[in-house]
């Protein structure tokens, strides 16, 4: 159970604008796995991240969500594929003109068929679930930070999806916050067996949380493994230059 | 079996033993299923005279929505006082369930929000728009010594900006004001030559076209344009800006936002607008010229008529008004882009603010401007 491949990312490059960004890039996720994309700033996650949950137009290379493909995918195919997994954005995304429960039932209000006092119902246990019940009518604008963020949580997973992306989930978010958010993700991760992908280079969040990582570098993958493993068996110099914070050796190597 | 309408095998079967009710749920709970039996569901339990107990023998997986329904059944239960059980959920989904605290589901608490009375939401409203004003006026005063400043210290114009400003707004705007010009010339000539032929006198079109656009509608015309896609494009850049917090790091470099950012758009647009204004009047004039030729009038009898009627004064007085129009539209643009709240939709609004209070002082401007020709009989 624990290795099955969720995803398969299989020689993906990625770029804007005719510059590559990511070239030939490799990896899987498996089922039930909290994944960090690791890296540096402007090394890549984040379009990493948009190229697999199909935002972005690869330039090449497939990435099969439970087996099928989400680059170039279009209609019931690109649907079915989007209904598998959640996404919360760096800033969480959440429509300011609606409160926490309104942004979480907007899904269940276009793509499910429940009555209305079911989607407010549910939208309020997804709220709970990420500790902002008592928040529910909120408006974005009134909360902090930390809260925007798990709500965008609570919105991405309204629709039950077996895997959630998460994009710089600690950035601007102070120790204790981030702290909360990071036992959020494992919590979910345990009781409900929801697969994780995060691009993070928040180093004390990752291997509090992360199975398994991959680190980015240069448009390639310099390192994979688990982040504790990373970080005390660095295979290369780059690895320990970036998990002991050294920019002498990173520019070295 | 219970079927619903479709005819699928529902995931719901209703029974009753004695006065219980038992629901009996089967299969997987996800929100497809559960919008199916949401409503039959509840309204079981809400008719049951009983004890309620939810089967979930065959439940294979609940999803949220599944949660969600049993929340539902258990208040609802507890609303009509009688006992609420789940029987056989699947131990994961078990815990998951006693997971929920339903006495905080209820209790969500009502944000703080600012609320005032009708007499303080007129003071409030009143000391808003007073605060507008002391805002507006400081902004016209700071405009003004920002360009007189330039007028010493010409070098302090970031000129390769600058540029890109007067190309966006006007050479950029020279094919949609050419239209316009030239369809309200042709419009002009030709709802006036009908009516003017029945006297005999439709060559005097000419004079009524010249007159028309040169001395109203081109600069009125080229300032609306201008309002619509320059103004606006001021309002939302700006706007954008602020809410990026661009114009805070300006504020706290020790620069000014509106020198930096609102006198060289202003510039812009009063070295932009006459321009296109006399630009405007050439084309709306020859809009009219074609429709009167199309009537049969030959090209050299108009240009006569033309020479004859129109003066340097028209097109003065006209090009004057431009001078001004250009100030207000791009200065409207740049106020209200300074003056955005936060948040995405505060953009929308300081854009719509913008394109709707230059018009309207377009118009005002226009009007004074007239009254203030007719007295000096220019």
């Amino acid at each position: 159970m624990q290795e099955e491949k969720i995803i398969e990312v299989r020689r993906l490059s990625a770029g804007y604008a005719g510059r590559t960004i990511l070239s030939d890039v490799s990896f899987d996720v498996r089922q039930g796995e909290i994944f960090i994309i690791l890296g540096g700033s402007g090394s890549g996650k984040s379009t990493l991240l948009k190229n697999m949950i199909g935002l972005y137009p690869a330039i090449s290379g497939e990435v099969l969500i439970r087996g099928e493909n989400m680059i170039g995918a279009v209609g019931a195919v690109r649907e079915r594929l989007l209904r598998q997994f959640g996404v919360m954005y760096q800033g969480g995304a959440l429509f300011g003109s609606m409160t926490l429960a309104e942004n979480v039932a907007l899904p269940l209000e276009e793509c499910t068929r429940l009555p209305r006092e079911a989607r407010a119902l549910l939208a309020r246990l997804k709220l709970q679930q990420v500790g902002l019940g008592q928040f529910a009518d909120y408006l974005p604008s009134e909360t902090s930070g930390g809260m925007v963020k798990r709500a965008a949580v609570a919105r991405a997973m309204a629709l039950d999806p077996g895997i959630l992306f998460l994009d710089e989930p600690s950035a601007g978010l102070d120790p204790i916050t981030s702290a909360e958010l990071d036992e959020l993700i494992r919590a979910l991760s345990r009781d409900y067996g929801i697969t994780f992908v995060i691009a993070s280079h928040e180093l004390a969040s990752i291997y509090a949380i992360g199975d398994r990582a991959i680190l980015l570098e240069n448009g390639g993958i310099a390192a994979e493994g688990s982040p504790v493993q990373l970080r005390d068996n660095p295979p290369n110099d780059y690895v320990r230059a970036f998990f002991r914070r050294e920019p002498e050796r990173a520019r070295a190597a | 079996m219970a079927t619903d309408s479709a005819g699928q095998s529902a995931p719901l079967r209703v029974e009753s033993s004695g006065s219980e009710t038992i629901l009996a749920l089967s299969g997987t709970l996800d929100d497809a299923a559960v919008a199916l039996c949401w409503s039959r569901a509840l309204g079981a339990a809400r008719t049951s005279q009983g004890p309620v107990r939810v089967d979930c023998a065959r439940v294979d997986y609940c999803g949220g929505a599944g949660f969600a329904l049993l929340v539902a059944l258990a208040e609802m239960a507890q609303e009509r006082k009688q006992s609420f059980v789940v029987d056989d959920l699947a131990p994961q989904f078990r815990s998951m369930y006693d997971g929920i605290d339903r006495s905080k589901l209820g209790q969500a608490e009502t944000p703080q929000r600012e609320k005032y009375g009708p007499v303080a939401s007129v003071g409030q409203a009143v000391a808003d728009r007073a605060a507008e004003w002391r805002e507006e006026t400081e902004f016209v005063g700071e405009v003004g010594v920002g360009l007189a400043g330039l007028g010493r210290e010409p070098r302090r114009l970031r000129l390769r900006e600058w540029w890109v400003m007067v190309e966006k707004a006007g050479t950029n705007a020279l094919p949609i004001v050419a239209l316009i010009s030239f369809l309200m010339g042709m419009i002009m000539a030709f709802q006036a030559a009908m009516p003017m032929r029945q006297f005999g006198v439709d060559l005097f079109v000419v004079n009524l076209v010249a007159l028309a656009i040169t001395r109203e509608l081109g600069p009125l015309m080229t300032a609306i344009v201008l309002a619509g896609r320059s103004g606006s494009a001021f309002a939302a850049e700006i706007g954008t800006m602020k809410v990026n917090e661009e114009v805070a790091a300006l504020t706290t470099m020790g620069l000014s936002p509106v020198r930096f950012l609102a006198v060289p758009r202003v510039l812009a647009g009063i070295v932009v607008t006459p321009v296109l204004t006399v630009y405007s009047m050439a084309i709306g004039v020859a809009g009219g010229l074609a429709v009167m030729m199309m009537l049969g009038f030959p090209l050299a009898t108009l240009m006569h008529q033309l020479s004859g009627s129109l003066r340097v004064d028209d097109v003065l007085a006209g090009l004057i008004k431009s001078f001004f129009f250009g100030a207000v539209v791009a200065g409207v643009g740049c106020l209200r882009g300074l003056q955005t709240g936060a948040g995405a939709a505060a953009v929308g609004d300081s854009t719509t603010r913008s394109v709707v209070t230059a018009i309207f002082l377009i118009v005002l401007l226009d009007a004074v401007f007239a009254v203030i020709y007719y007295q000096l009989k220019f």
